[in-house]
């Protein structure tokens, strides 16, 4: 157990190296910086002095080294186009994602997990039929199309909810702002979380389903009815908790796309977070924020995993004893 | 019980031979095709589709991207209805530079499929061929390329689609920027999706190495990557082509996310992605064609080819989970 | 004809008075009876009937043993007793009587609460038949209190006692293990505790044995002729295996394409088996205790349910068959005490001359 939970730690810290070398390399030798930070008009000393100033006249070694303590300490450099700290602009607008995400990611769970079960259960309903045919739509649709379309009904139809921005927020401890606390930052959450939930809710629901339908075929669920268990029981004791092992990981995973995903639903909706800053970043090849938004995600995509692997164990009691078996 | 309904009894995953398309209809895929209507209307909306955008030159009432065609006073037209200053009708209106939105379309259309069958073509090459590397060679090679897979398995395609594009954009000079961006969104998309294909070739090949033809053939003196592609390909169409569907279907989804998000193709060579992102401002203002007809079009594009995926799926049924 | 069935069956029981009587004295009802029972299939190719009128009886403390090739509709009879045929199949007539009560037609929810409290079931794996994240103790507890007014402690204690009584070794140690934790043989243990843990007058057995090691298999089926034994439950034990019948059952009862070829008590149809089909599974089936030198088999193959040759279903494979045979189906006949075949020219030679 505790090698198998050492095991995934190191397997963890060795992604992260390769992408804090991959960090490190757009960081290095994509564009030269200088270019985009003076403009047309500038001299030869100012080139130099900027280079001295960066850094970028240091050998390479020296770079990386620097690259990696500075990163470990949240130093990920100044933005070339606001010349300021990216650690201090990420730390500005990271509430803003978060919040979306936790409020998203909570929606296709909740949903995703309910509407597999009803599905699978009443694989003839109704109810059924119509939310898989939805879902077939709703895997197709690209995510900016649904929060278009979603900005369409509910602000220039019906204008019920705002089309853009966090609304009103309240600042929260020393960095923290949040939308939670006032009823125009929470109306304003609605359309984006469904935006960038819709996709993952379908997801999680057809894996729900399909998974609990292969369950549903398994002897011991057989057994369970042949013992004269509750329909509710078999389905949720029995069949449900099965189903969950392999829903665990990919909702993990989902999860994790979720915060990449928020790129585009924070497009749409210009929600002030992360995607948005990542977005504008690419378009002004800002590198030292796109470094940093790619370490800082990619901590997050293996902290994630790392989380759905340990999870996978409490739930599993067969990985508790042979827990290399699993480790492929 | 189920096995008792003919839906199930069609084919595992039949290997299917070069040259069988003559019998296709005859075929069991031919028989489950002619048996599903969704396949056949999505077939139906593909080749309309992928017609209009290859003869769009022909078809387009405008060339859009022909300055002198154009009369900003037929701006805002909207569709089916006469202009208020020329009197020119468009079926489907115009933007507000009175650019035909119907050959908008076309010419979008055009951009976003060669962009998706261009990507797609780029995975395909390169997942089979480093799918038969690490299959064939195994050792290091084998745990370089299933590495840097799984790594970028951890991360969405459409994220590494998006740094590699934020990468080349660094690497291109400014002034050829606009020119290379539909290359550079080929690239991009291309790069982040060729590990399933890899994935899919890699476990054939594991699998195939070991059979005896191989072993028989080096004994003759063939080399065995040359024996192991004929065989090996031949086994892993019909993955790969299900594969290559569903991957075209996102293609083109990732293009048009792009191109939205304005890191794709440039309004100079508007896709229908970045068609729907100037329409996008529009929406507020009541020109809603300018946005509605073009994510239409995307919507019926990503949805049949989603679905002619997904029927293939099912009437190949390969191990594909 | 219902008449006719009735005669048969009490001709049956008498066959069956050699075997020891049940604890509760026993009564001269059948716990289960099985009446010309139909279970059909519809699919769009037509009508399948994988079981075609069969009948038989089960009385307390006894063991039938039913056999027959794989698809001969051994198991689907034992499904349509439990209720627990998989959509489309359903009984389409014929009944099923539970101590003389029909239950063929009862409500589901009527039949979930008859499941496991009066009808237990056993499955062929063991392996695949436990919950996997669930405690074994947890599964019992769980089954017990379904179908028992007692409380959890009570469940609980049942629990142990029911592991004890299959003989699991270290039974109170043992309650909070999960499947995994035991082998096969143990795992099939606790399958059936759990399959009679709420005490049922009636179990099912499905291919019990198949999934196990040999020598576990000789361990499971003295278990079960304990249990049936003491317990005094009816036991229907569905089989392929000619040599788990020789070793447990009282009776048997042996099926093809659906319908009963052959039934009686298990030494006269051993020895004397009266059905070509069943002649020839004994040639085809290693005892050694028969001393054969060699295996014969039967030509060809069970027919496909939705290919059944008309009249005797086995005519096309039987060495016998005459033009008769292909023109009416053989009803039941009674051949000796309480042994009944289904044939128009039933063997006559003595099966020791024919495997020479």
């Amino acid at each position: 157990m505790l090698a198998y939970i050492i095991r995934r730690v190191f397997q963890s810290l060795l992604v992260l190296l390769i992408v804090g070398l991959i960090a490190f390399s757009m960081f290095r030798f994509v564009g030269d910086p200088i270019d985009n930070m003076l403009g047309q008009e500038r001299t030869m000393e100012d080139i130099d002095r900027l280079r001295d100033q960066l850094g970028l006249n240091d050998p390479f070694v020296v770079q990386y080294w620097n690259f990696l303590t500075g990163a470990m300490q949240g130093d990920f450099g100044m933005s070339y186009r606001q010349g300021r700290p990216v650690a201090e602009i990420l730390l500005e607008r990271a509430p803003a994602t978060l919040e979306l995400a936790g409020v998203s990611a909570l929606f296709a769970i909740v949903f995703g997990i309910g509407f597999g079960v009803l599905t699978a259960i009443r694989r003839d309903g109704v109810l059924a039929n119509v939310v898989m045919t939805v879902s077939l739509i709703g895997v197709s649709l690209p995510t900016f199309l649904i929060g278009i379309l979603l900005i369409y009904i509910f602000s220039v139809e019906l204008g019920w909810l705002p089309s853009f921005g966090r609304g009103e927020v309240v600042r929260v401890g020393s960095w923290w702002t949040t939308g939670f606390l006032t009823e125009s930052g929470l109306k304003a959450l609605i359309l984006p979380s469904i935006t960038l939930g819709l996709y993952q809710m379908t997801l999680i629901m057809r894996l729900v389903r399909s998974e609990m339908l292969e369950v549903l075929r398994q002897d011991y669920i057989r057994f369970a009815r042949a013992r004269g268990l509750r329909e509710r029981s078999v389905n949720f004791r029995h069949a449900l908790k099965n189903t969950m092992v392999p829903v665990i990981t990919v909702t993990g995973l989902q999860l994790g796309s979720i915060i990449a995903f928020a790129i585009i639903t924070e497009t749409v909706f210009q929600w002030p977070g992360v995607g948005l800053l990542f977005i504008n970043a690419i378009q002004f090849v800002d590198i030292p924020v796109m470094a940093a938004y790619l370490m800082l995600i990619s901590v997050m995509f293996v902290g994630i995993n790392l989380i759905v692997d340990l999870l996978y164990v409490a739930i599993d009691p067969r990985l508790r004893a042979d827990t290399t078996a699993r480790a492929k | 019980m189920a096995d008792l309904t003919p839906d199930t009894q069609v084919p595992k995953a039949p290997a299917p031979r070069p040259g069988a398309l003559r019998g296709f209809l005859e075929s069991d895929v031919g028989w489950s095709f002619r048996h599903s209507p969704v396949a056949i209307v999505s077939l139906i909306v593909v080749v309309i589709l992928v017609c209009g955008a290859v003869f769009a030159p022909w078809i387009a009432p405008h060339n859009p991207f022909d300055p002198s065609t154009l009369n900003l006073m037929n701006g805002f037209s909207a569709p089916m209805q006469p202009n208020a200053f020329t009197g020119e009708v468009f079926w489907l209106g115009t933007d507000d530079q009175g650019r035909d939105v119907f050959s908008t379309i076309l010419y979008g259309l055009r951009i976003s499929l060669f962009v998706g069958f261009a990507a797609v073509m780029l995975a395909l090459v390169l997942g089979i061929t480093l799918g038969l590397l690490a299959g064939y060679l195994g050792g290091w090679t084998e745990t370089m390329i299933m590495r840097l897979a799984d790594v970028q398995l951890t991360f969405p395609a459409i994220l590494v689609a998006m740094l590699i594009f934020g990468i080349a954009k660094g690497v291109i000079p400014i002034e050829y920027r606009d020119q290379m961006a539909i290359w550079v969104l080929i690239l991009a998309i291309g790069l982040s999706d060729w590990v399933q294909f890899a994935r899919v070739v890699r476990g054939a090949t594991l699998v195939e190495k070991n059979r005896e033809y191989v072993a028989a053939a080096r004994l003759i003196g063939r080399t065995g990557p040359a024996i192991m592609v004929r065989h090996i390909l031949p086994n892993v169409l019909s993955p790969v082509l299900v594969i290559a569907t569903i991957s075209l279907a996102l293609a083109i989804i990732a293009e048009a996310t792009l191109s939205f998000l304005g890191i794709g193709a440039p309004p100079t060579q508007p896709s229908l992605g970045t068609l729907i992102r100037i329409g996008q401002g529009f929406l507020f203002s009541g020109e809603w064609w300018i946005l509605f007809f073009p994510a239409a079009t995307l919507l019926a594009l990503a949805l049949s080819v989603n679905l002619l995926g997904d029927w293939l799926r099912d009437a190949l049924n390969p191990k594909l989970r | 004809m219902a008449d006719r069935v009735q005669g048969i069956s009490s001709r049956l029981r008498e066959g069956t008075a050699h075997k020891p009587a049940a604890p509760d004295g026993g009564t001269d009802k059948p716990v289960l009876s099985l009446r010309d029972l139909v279970v059909e299939i519809p699919t769009r190719y037509g009508v399948l009937r994988p079981v075609d009128g069969v009948s038989y009886d089960i009385s307390a403390g006894e063991i039938l043993g039913v056999v027959g090739e794989s698809g001969a509709g051994k198991s689907m009879a034992g499904n349509a007793v439990i209720g627990l045929l998989d959509p489309p199949a359903r009984i389409a007539s014929g009944q099923v009587r539970l101590n003389g009560e029909s239950i063929e037609s009862l409500p589901r929810s009527e039949m979930r609460r008859l499941r496991g409290k009066q009808i237990g079931m056993v499955f062929q794996d063991p392996l695949t038949s436990l919950n996997p994240l669930l405690p074994i103790g947890e599964q019992l507890a769980e089954t017990i209190q379904e179908h028992l007014p007692v409380t959890r402690r009570e469940a609980r204690a049942r629990a142990l006692a029911g592991l004890e009584e299959v003989g699991i070794p270290g039974a109170a140690d043992r309650l909070d293990s999960y499947p995994h934790e035991f082998s096969g043989g143990m795992r099939q243990r606790v399958v059936i505790a759990l399959a009679l843990c709420a005490e049922p007058c009636m179990l099912i057995a499905d291919e019990p044995t198949t999934a196990l090691d040999v020598s576990v298999q000789a361990q499971i089926i003295a278990l079960l002729k304990r249990l049936c034994r003491e317990r005094g439950m009816a036991v229907m034990l569905v089989t392929h295996d000619m040599g788990v019948i020789a070793e447990a059952a009282d009776r048997v009862a042996v099926m093809y394409a659906g319908r009963l070829a052959e039934i009686g008590p298990v030494a006269d149809v051993l020895t004397a088996p009266r059905h070509p089909y069943t002649y020839g599974l004994m040639g085809s089936t290693p005892l050694a205790a028969r001393g054969q030198r060699r295996l014969n088999q039967i030509p060809g193959a069970m027919p496909r349910l939705g290919h059944m040759p008309e009249g005797c279903a086995f005519h096309p494979r039987c060495p016998k068959a005459a033009p008769a045979c292909s023109q009416s189906v053989p009803q039941p006949v009674v051949m000796g005490d309480g042994h009944l075949a289904a044939c128009h020219f039933p063997m006559t030679v003595e099966p020791q001359e024919a495997a020479q």
